[in-house]
């Protein structure tokens, strides 16, 4: 990986000024890409090259053991701005351990053990106090999770100073409305703010949870499967909505569904049993996997 | 609970048995027979209690406390029980129930060390099974000391040892382990992704359960109060043997107003109810009636509340799991 040209001097990257890119990036979308000797299935690319894209984090050597297996081994990948990352592979093949290593989760699993170094914006993630990080860097989970409490404090809990009851709603209004648009479920849900969010449906349920974490302002945002437990239609608006945010914060995202991974990111990670097999753009890695593995593994040989 | 019954036997009369094997529908029918049966018996005790509560209750009993004499009007009503009742009730729930949730909360949520967890666990259930007279005569030892004497009466060095205080604290401890049984299912029910996610944007543990999973425990808090709370009403053994199931209340003269009356003895309408059946001192089966009739009253309230929890629980909806 080439270095930094410039280290991004504030946490917030503006939209309107963005970095220059510190890194050539293969064309997106153009000639044939997709499956000639992979058989992978073509589906449309909804998304085109990335504007621009500035590395965030980095994954380096990183393994984690649950006692004495090794979920994750020596595995090295950079989270950049501007991009959609997937992890992909079949189950147990150690990625979403990988997604929850990156805000610090996988410490509150007893038997794990990291190894190896994660930097957010050059700093070891060890030396930053866990709920500020996990503000900088904010998930996602495969079920839809909304707070049994009404739409609005489900976003003014986030906002809100740890357990406390302070802060006014009419103060939190502002935020709370931004963080819902930013997941596009304000038009649907702006007359019901105080209707309980588990009676939403479980698409808008999800993008509440998006919008629940895009509220902390992170830097990061890692979704785990967001969709599996979603209709293809929900499925569409979160694809829509991922691809949208890429500018703001850097995504991870995990999923089982190769399309998804093919429609939606910008950079591919294929890990199988806690190795990392295969990085690379999505179109390469689509169209001409490097590796044996990746090649049967996105063809459906195996999975 | 009747209808609660009644509803899974619906559930499982949808698919016939007319295939079944003999004894599965042998089976089958003792379920309902028995089901049926212990319809029966909760009914007919119910309208029982009704019928006699409504014959041989006065509102003026409520207020007007016990007296000697020879009439029935002479020997006056339960009002001290009543209050009593009251007292014990709010004074063990007082101490329980915070306990109780606190014990669940650590046992569920932090557990750490194991082997203290589990010392815990195996305290709480074995106070469970302590019946309550020994957890009475445990508590006359205790308040009986010097050193808690400020919580009874005391005459010439002396600790009576029987008081309001002492009568609460020990049946907390009957309550305890409800309490502490049903907040914890209340918070193992709740899917772990729930709590990571609360983490996942950074919220530290405490905030997380005291915004987050306490709220959701609501019901399974007002199931556990509320089963705590009949089992210290109905509780007999410890108001006798800690309470001094006087009459009336005896209070301590001398103490200021609410510590007179707590340090002091007591009844409740369980002990009133005992005391006016035929087998007790009053004998007066009529009172008794109109007593327990009361207590009924009191534990169906207390059903409704919690019935009332549990459906604004439901408004809010739950995680699919």
């Amino acid at each position: 990986m080439e270095p930094l040209t410039a280290p991004p001097p504030i946490r917030r990257l503006k939209l309107e000024d963005p970095e220059p890119a510190t890194e050539v990036l293969p064309p997106a979308n153009g000639n044939g890409h997709g499956p000639q000797q992979s058989g992978f299935t073509t589906a449309k690319r909804s998304v085109g090259a990335p504007q621009f894209s500035i590395r965030r984090m980095e994954i380096d050597e990183v393994s984690v053991h649950y006692g004495a297996k090794e979920a994750v081994k020596r595995v090295s990948l950079p989270v950049r701005q501007g991009e959609v990352l997937a992890l992909i592979g079949p189950s147990g093949c150690g990625k979403t351990t990988l997604l929850r290593s990156l805000n610090r989760l996988t410490e509150l699993t007893t038997s794990a053990r990291l190894s190896g170094r994660i930097l957010l914006d050059d700093v070891d993630i060890t030396e930053i106090e866990p709920t500020l990080l996990r503000r900088r860097v904010t998930m996602v989970f495969q079920q839809p999770n909304p707070f049994p409490m009404s739409v609005f404090d489900n976003i003014a809990y986030v906002l809100r100073e740890q357990g406390s009851r302070r802060a006014r709603k009419k103060t939190l209004e502002p935020a709370v409305h931004s963080a819902l648009d930013r997941a596009g479920l304000f038009e649907e849900v702006k007359d019901n703010l105080d209707h309980p969010a588990l009676k939403l449906s479980g698409g808008q349920q999800q993008r509440l949870c998006i919008a629940r974490a895009l509220a902390a302002e992170p830097e990061v945002l890692l979704l785990d499967e967001p969709c599996s437990a979603l209709d293809p239609k929900s499925t569409q608006v979160i694809e829509d909505l991922i691809v949208k945010l890429r500018d703001d914060v850097a995504v991870v995202i995990v999923t089982h569904n190769l399309q998804q991974a093919y429609r939606i990111a910008d950079h591919v990670a294929f890990m199988y049993l806690g190795d990392l097999v295969e990085y690379n753009s999505a179109t390469a890695l689509f169209g001409s996997p490097r590796e044996q593995r990746t090649r049967e593994y996105v063809s459906g040989a195996f999975g | 609970m009747l209808l609660l019954k009644d509803k899974s036997k619906e559930k499982g009369a949808v698919e016939g048995s007319a295939t079944w094997s003999l004894t599965d529908r042998i089976g089958l029918a003792i379920c309902w027979t028995l089901g049926l049966l212990f319809c029966a018996i909760a009914v007919a005790i119910v309208v029982y209690l009704m019928i006699q509560g409504v014959k041989f209750l006065r509102p003026e009993m409520l207020w007007t406390p016990a007296a000697a004499g020879f009439t029935e009007t002479e020997s006056g009503g339960f009002s001290d029980a009543f209050i009593g009742t009251m007292i014990v009730a709010t004074l063990g729930i007082a101490l329980a129930l915070p306990t109780g949730v606190a014990i669940a909360i650590w046992l569920v949520e932090y557990g750490r060390p194991a082997a203290l967890a589990r010392i815990t666990e195996s305290t709480i259930e074995a106070i469970a099974g302590i019946p309550s007279i020994v957890l009475a005569l445990f508590g006359t030892v205790i308040f009986s000391s010097t050193a808690l004497g400020f919580l009874s009466r005391t005459s010439e060095g002396v600790v009576f040892g029987r008081s309001f205080f002492a009568a609460g604290a020990m049946l907390s401890l009957v309550a305890l382990p409800l309490i502490v049984a049903s907040v914890r299912e209340g918070l193992n029910s709740i899917p772990r992704h729930v709590r990571e996610a609360s983490y996942a944007v950074g919220k530290t543990k405490a905030a997380t359960t005291r915004r987050i999973l306490l709220p959701t425990c609501r019901p399974q808090v007002a199931t556990g109060a509320m089963l705590g709370l009949g089992r210290i009403i109905g509780d007999t053994a410890i108001i006798v043997v800690l309470l001094g199931a006087t009459q009336n209340f005896a209070p301590v003269e001398g103490a200021p107003f609410p510590f007179n009356f707590l340090r002091g003895a007591g009844t409740t309408l369980t002990n009133f109810v005992y005391e006016a059946s035929p087998t007790g001192n009053l004998n007066q089966p009529q009172k008794a009636y109109a007593a327990a009739f009361v207590l009924l009253l009191m534990v169906l309230a207390l059903n409704a509340a919690v019935d009332v929890v549990h459906r604004r629980a439901r408004k809010v909806g739950t995680w699919s799991h």
